[in-house]
């Protein structure tokens, strides 16, 4: 029979509160609720012998244990909160590691410039509805020359500019441009046609800083009823716009080509200076030489000759061309200083260009 | 084309107030690439005066030189006294001895500047106050000779004290013109003065006056044998003073064209084409041997140019012979025998009109571009021709003395030009901005063309000058010219909606993306290859392993075929990175590889003027390399190097595979590996074949020991090929959102006895098929040997995770599923369930 006595029982509590309190660990903790809160702890023996007492006794004596109880409960849940709390400060103190210690899983691999920079050109116009067209490297002569109004006389034809597939009578070629991508497509889509070409092309060129006999282009078609020659002004300025800007424009200068009529160097707006550095010594560009125009590629209204041997009925439907190449671009979007570098594979060229820039 | 602003000044009257800059812009709006304006004698400035020799003495000097000293009257202005000239005069010390008492010279004083910015003073030189210097060509910037000075002639009209700038033409502008194909009629003053005239709306006086006569043959004779020369005009002058010099104002023009001064009968040559745009050919007419015959070579025909070399003809070229034979390649070059000499009397002037297109291929075939082919070659107006020959007749007679033979020749005729009828709107059609008819008219007619109304239409006729005018949109290019394209608005088209990127084009990128995710860096290699990279990857000899296709005249004999395998570019840029000290690689390349079709046939030329027949364009195709897309990989050095997270992990065969699953795995596909039939150039114990879909796309290993020696690569260089073309014709399209059970997951762990030869994917491969459709996934997550496991056996231990998607599985379930799997290991590959 226990002493229950208000007495006793506070005893009890102060017993239990100061075992919790001289326990430190998580351990020695659990060994304290054992003694004072588990089956054969006097306040729960002392709990089990309230039957024992007389009926009119229990229910004060129920009411002590009961509290008694409940204080016991409440110390044991601070002290763990507390000693969790403490143990978890020193766990995390233990614990630490230098953050700054390299973190190396699997080498950063990157994509080339140039099929980054193709990519960037082609959802460009794919974004404006455009679609991407392409075709075989190795080409019909037909389809590289003479469908493009570059009769047998021209001398793009000589083996000193075009490389020729051997023999050089069965009429095929490393094709010159991207040009005979637009042809296959003129003779195998429905009208009207609005298409980007990107690829690779090949002519017998130097190699030195600014030539490479391989290289890449994309060029863009439309054929469709009533283009015009504003219509390739716009999709220029448009497309400058996506790639370099909203207030960036072009300029077309007339030039030579077979295959337009009439025919156009475009410049670019300087996307650095915008114009600034031209006659102003003192904020010299390098992007445009302080030209304020960047020289980007060729176009012009396509000649009839060449929707003629397409079999387009050239009183209905007229058209758009126009060409860029992409080391070049590389080179004045990204000042690649030295166009060899684009094709000798070593890893930091292609490493060089990160995130957005790519 | 160089231009000098005073040259075409003479034929339109450009406003003083506009620069050569100005005039620049001008002509780059109506298609000329104006590439630089030179200012010559921009620097040249201060007291440069007219100055008479009044007297000198040779002076020897200790050094060996001897030395004028000169008293020199330089006009009122300059003079100073002197006791023995009441005038005044400078004295000065000069070093040149071509000039005596009485000569008219140019006088730099103290204070000007020459070329080159040397400042003139007085200086103490050889014991005299030289008090200015007496100028030589080089030091003006007018030339380069200073073999002595300037000797002015007596009938210059100058007087000692004026000014020799403009007689010397001293100061001028001159335009550095890059002339596009389409405008040989830029490739002269004369074409160059109408586009200036025309763009600064000025009046124009064409230097071409006379109308080409009737055929007469009543001058030295002239056979036309081939219609590539329609006409041949040919005058004579006779008795020209050899020696009469070239007046200083064409040697000028001549220097600052881009010309030297030959003799006076090659400038006058020289200056009338730059003039006129005309070729001129001058003969010794003495030379001359029977009739001028212009006719194509015959073989084993040869000719020796003026450049003194000894040239085999080609049957296409044209010549111009006489009974001697060639005496020159027409529109090319002269040949030496019948060259203008020292002591040339009489000139025979040729001015004759050849076909672009043959003159385009003889200067090709003897390397050969000249003046005159640059002009041909691009076209040269045959009316020209008469007054071009009239014009250098008329110099030699004014400045030698010489007598125009009233006997001339005109063999042939100038050709026919094609009319065109355009609709009058067209030119606002195509450009895409309103021009009224009126100012196409006015146009057109300023440019030459004569243009006849005739409802909605136009009637043009080009002018004999404008080859280049021949079809409806020429015209419409020379009305947007002339009105600048700066004039057309911008106005974007809208195209159709569009259908996105091709099922190709979108696998591509994806395995792009994901093979640079993977951690490859992407490379652009040149696709040329040889024999002996093949060899050397020991691909099979014989054409049905090396269907190569050769470039006929490649950019390096060593390496003429196309690539059929992507690994020789590879290895190259393994070699260079490695020589450069980068080590660590793991490289990608995505390209074409070419095969030739079997007995290479042709490709057809169809006709350009209307669509190609069906069965064109397929022979056509056919004849072209088949191009499949590859995509391959190569592996050095370290994945990731030896460092604090622990040992190197090599970039070996392991990586190869990684790179051919993060490939496969972007299109939806897992690759099955197996033992390749033929290894080649991979290490056979360490290569496997890839397929997909029970096709092989591809191989992916460690190379052949044997190859990375012969390619002097790292030790265990990996690599990996891949068809693209084959593995997209594998992706799956769409695919299925999988249910998802929420029912939990029994887990069994086996372990499996095995030969030690079996391969790991072939007991999981049996594993999966016999454990049926409750496996949720199987990992391998143990292999070893020795311990308790037998010789020649090995233990491999897979986890296994069963679900069922509508109920929990019950103990039993999931046991009978693991010892089906079991028992599909133990059949299909020997596997004994081990005790643990």
């Amino acid at each position: 029979m226990s002493d229950l006595s208000q007495e006793a029982v506070d005893g009890l509590v102060a017993q239990a509160l100061e075992a919790f309190a001289a326990a430190n660990t998580t351990t020695e903790l659990k060994a304290a609720r054992l003694a004072h809160l588990g089956d054969k702890a006097p306040v729960v023996l002392a709990n089990k012998s309230l039957g024992e007492l007389p009926k009119e006794d229990r229910r004060e004596a129920g009411q002590r244990i009961g509290q008694a109880r409940a204080a016991i409960n409440a110390a044991f849940a601070a002290r763990e909160a507390e000693i969790s709390a403490a143990e978890l400060a020193q766990a995390l103190v233990a614990e630490r590691v230098d953050v700054t210690l390299p973190v190396e899983v699997a080498p950063a691999g990157a994509p080339h410039p140039i099929t980054a920079l193709m990519d960037l050109v082609s959802d460009a116009f794919v974004a404006m509805g455009w679609e991407i067209a392409e075709g075989p490297e190795a080409e019909g002569e037909w389809l590289n020359f003479d469908a493009l109004n570059i009769g047998p006389d021209h001398p793009a034809r000589a083996t000193s500019d075009t490389l020729f597939i051997d023999p050089i009578d069965n009429h095929l070629l490393l094709r010159t441009h991207t040009s005979p991508v637009q042809i296959r497509s003129l003779l195998s889509r429905p009208l009207p046609v609005y298409i980007i070409c990107p690829g690779k092309t090949y002519r017998a060129d130097e190699f030195d800083a600014t030539h490479v006999p391989v290289f890449h282009q994309f060029e863009g078609l439309a054929v469709d009823k009533g283009i015009t020659l504003a219509n390739l002004r716009g999709s220029l300025d448009r497309f400058a716009q996506a790639m370099f800007g909203d207030e960036i424009r072009t300029r077309m200068r007339p030039h030579y080509f077979p295959f337009t009529e009439p025919s156009a160097e475009v410049d670019l707006q300087c996307f650095v200076c915008h114009g600034e550095s031209v006659g102003n010594p003192d904020k010299p560009c390098r992007t445009c030489k302080s030209e304020g125009w960047i020289e980007w590629g060729g176009c012009g209204v396509v000649n009839p000759r060449v929707l003629a041997a397409c079999g387009i009925d050239t009183d209905v439907y007229s058209g758009f061309a126009f060409g860029m190449g992409v080391e070049r671009t590389l080179m004045f979007r990204n000042n690649a200083a030295d166009m060899r570098d684009m094709v000798e594979g070593d890893v930091r060229f292609s490493r060089s260009l990160k995130g957005a820039a790519r | 084309m160089r231009a000098p602003m005073s040259w075409l000044r003479e034929y339109t009257a450009i406003p003083e107030e506009v620069s050569g800059r100005q005039l620049a812009e001008v002509l780059i709006r109506a298609g000329l690439e104006v590439e630089t304006v030179d200012e010559v004698g921009a620097g040249v400035g201060g007291p440069i005066t007219v100055g008479r020799i009044l007297r000198y003495a040779d002076e020897p000097q200790k050094n060996g030189k001897v030395i004028r000293w000169v008293q020199v009257d330089v006009g009122p202005e300059h003079n100073q006294p002197h006791p023995d000239f009441p005038q005044g005069c400078r004295e000065l010390v000069c070093g040149a001895h071509n000039f005596t008492e009485g000569d008219l010279v140019v006088v730099s004083l103290p204070g000007s500047v020459l070329a080159g910015g040397f400042e003139i003073s007085a200086r103490k030189t050889y014991g005299h106050i030289s008090d200015g210097m007496i100028c030589a060509e080089d030091e003006l910037g007018i030339g380069q000779d200073h073999t002595g000075i300037i000797v002015l002639p007596a009938d210059s009209g100058l007087a000692p004290g004026d000014d020799p700038a403009q007689y010397l033409v001293l100061r001028d502008e001159v335009l550095d013109i890059d002339v596009s194909p389409d405008m040989g009629f830029c490739l002269s003053i004369r074409g160059l003065a109408r586009e200036a005239a025309i763009g600064l709306e000025l009046v124009y006086d064409d230097v071409v006056k006379l109308p080409t006569p009737a055929e007469k043959l009543d001058g030295y004779p002239v056979v036309l044998e081939h219609p590539d020369c329609p006409l041949f005009v040919a005058v004579r002058v006779n008795g020209i003073n050899p020696d009469a010099p070239t007046p200083m104002w064409m040697k000028r023009r001549l220097a600052m064209s881009g010309m030297r001064s030959i003799s006076l009968a090659v400038d006058v040559t020289n200056y009338v084409m730059l003039l006129t745009g005309q070729p001129l050919h001058g003969y010794d007419a003495n030379a001359l041997t029977g009739p001028i015959v212009v006719r194509k070579a015959r073989a084993g025909e040869q000719v020796t140019t003026l450049d003194d070399t000894l040239r085999q003809l080609h049957p296409d070229d044209l010549l111009i012979t006489d009974d001697t034979g060639p005496i020159g390649i027409a529109g090319v070059m002269g040949g030496m025998t019948t060259e203008l000499g020292e002591r040339t009397a009489d000139v025979l002037i040729e001015a004759a009109n050849f076909s672009s297109r043959s003159i385009g291929w003889t200067l090709r075939r003897h390397n050969l571009p000249s003046e005159a082919s640059k002009r041909f070659h691009r076209g040269v107006d045959p009316a020209a021709a008469y007054s071009a020959a009239h014009l250098a007749a008329q110099l030699l007679v004014e400045l030698a003395g010489g007598v125009l033979d009233p006997r001339e020749t005109v063999a042939g005729a100038v050709p026919d030009v094609p009319t065109q009828i355009i609709p009058a709107e067209l030119p606002s059609r195509i450009l895409g901005v309103d021009v009224i008819p009126e100012r196409v008219n006015w146009i057109l007619r300023k440019s030459g063309v004569k243009v006849a109304a005739d409802g909605g239409n136009l009637q043009l006729t080009p002018p004999t000058w404008r080859p280049d005018l021949r079809d409806p949109y020429d015209y419409v290019e020379e009305v947007g010219r002339k009105i600048g394209f700066d004039t057309i608005p911008s106005v974007p088209p809208i195209a159709p909606p569009g259908r996105g990127y091709t099922r190709a084009q979108r696998l591509r990128r994806a395995v792009n993306r994901a093979v640079v995710d993977a951690g490859f860096t992407e490379v652009i290699t040149f696709p040329f290859i040889s024999e002996q990279d093949l060899d050397q990857l020991k691909v099979p000899p014989g054409t049905e392993h090396r269907p190569l296709v050769r470039v006929a005249n490649p950019l390096a004999e060593t390496s003429p075929f196309l690539r059929t395998t992507l690994l020789p570019g590879l290895i190259g840029a393994v070699l260079r990175n490695t020589s450069r000290g980068n080590d660590d690689l793991a490289l990608f390349e995505s390209g074409s590889v070419f095969f030739a079709r079997p007995g290479n046939p042709a490709a057809p030329i169809p006709a350009v003027d209307h669509r190609p027949s069906d069965a064109e364009l397929a022979a056509i195709k056919a004849a072209i390399p088949s191009q499949p897309r590859h995509l391959a990989a190569i592996l050095s050095g370290a994945w990731r190097r030896a460092g604090w997270q622990g040992a190197a992990d090599p970039a070996d065969w392991r990586m190869a595979f990684h790179f051919a699953e993060a490939a496969a795995g972007a299109v939806g596909l897992e690759l099955v590996r197996s033992a390749p039939a033929e290894s080649g150039g991979f290490h056979p114990g360490r290569c496997a074949e890839l397929s997909a879909g029970g096709v092989v796309v591809g191989i992916a290993g460690e190379l052949h020991p044997e190859v990375v020696a012969a390619f002097g690569l790292p030790a265990r260089t990996a690599a990996v090929e891949i068809d693209l073309d084959a593995l997209f014709s594998q992706a799956p399209e769409g695919g299925n959102i999988a249910a998802i059970s929420t029912h939990p997951v029994a887990k069994e762990d086996v372990a499996l006895v095995v030969s030690e030869d079996t391969p790991v994917g072939a007991v999981a491969a049996a594993l999966r098929e016999g454990a049926g459709e409750l496996l949720e996934s199987l990992s391998l997550f143990d292999v070893f040997t020795g311990g308790s496991v037998p010789e020649g056996k090995k233990s491999v231990a897979f986890a296994l995770r069963f679900r069922a998607p509508d109920r929990t599985l019950t103990e039993a379930e999931a046991a009978a599923a693991r010892d089906a799997a079991v028992a599909q290991a133990a059949a299909r590959a020997g596997a004994e369930l081990r005790a643990f």
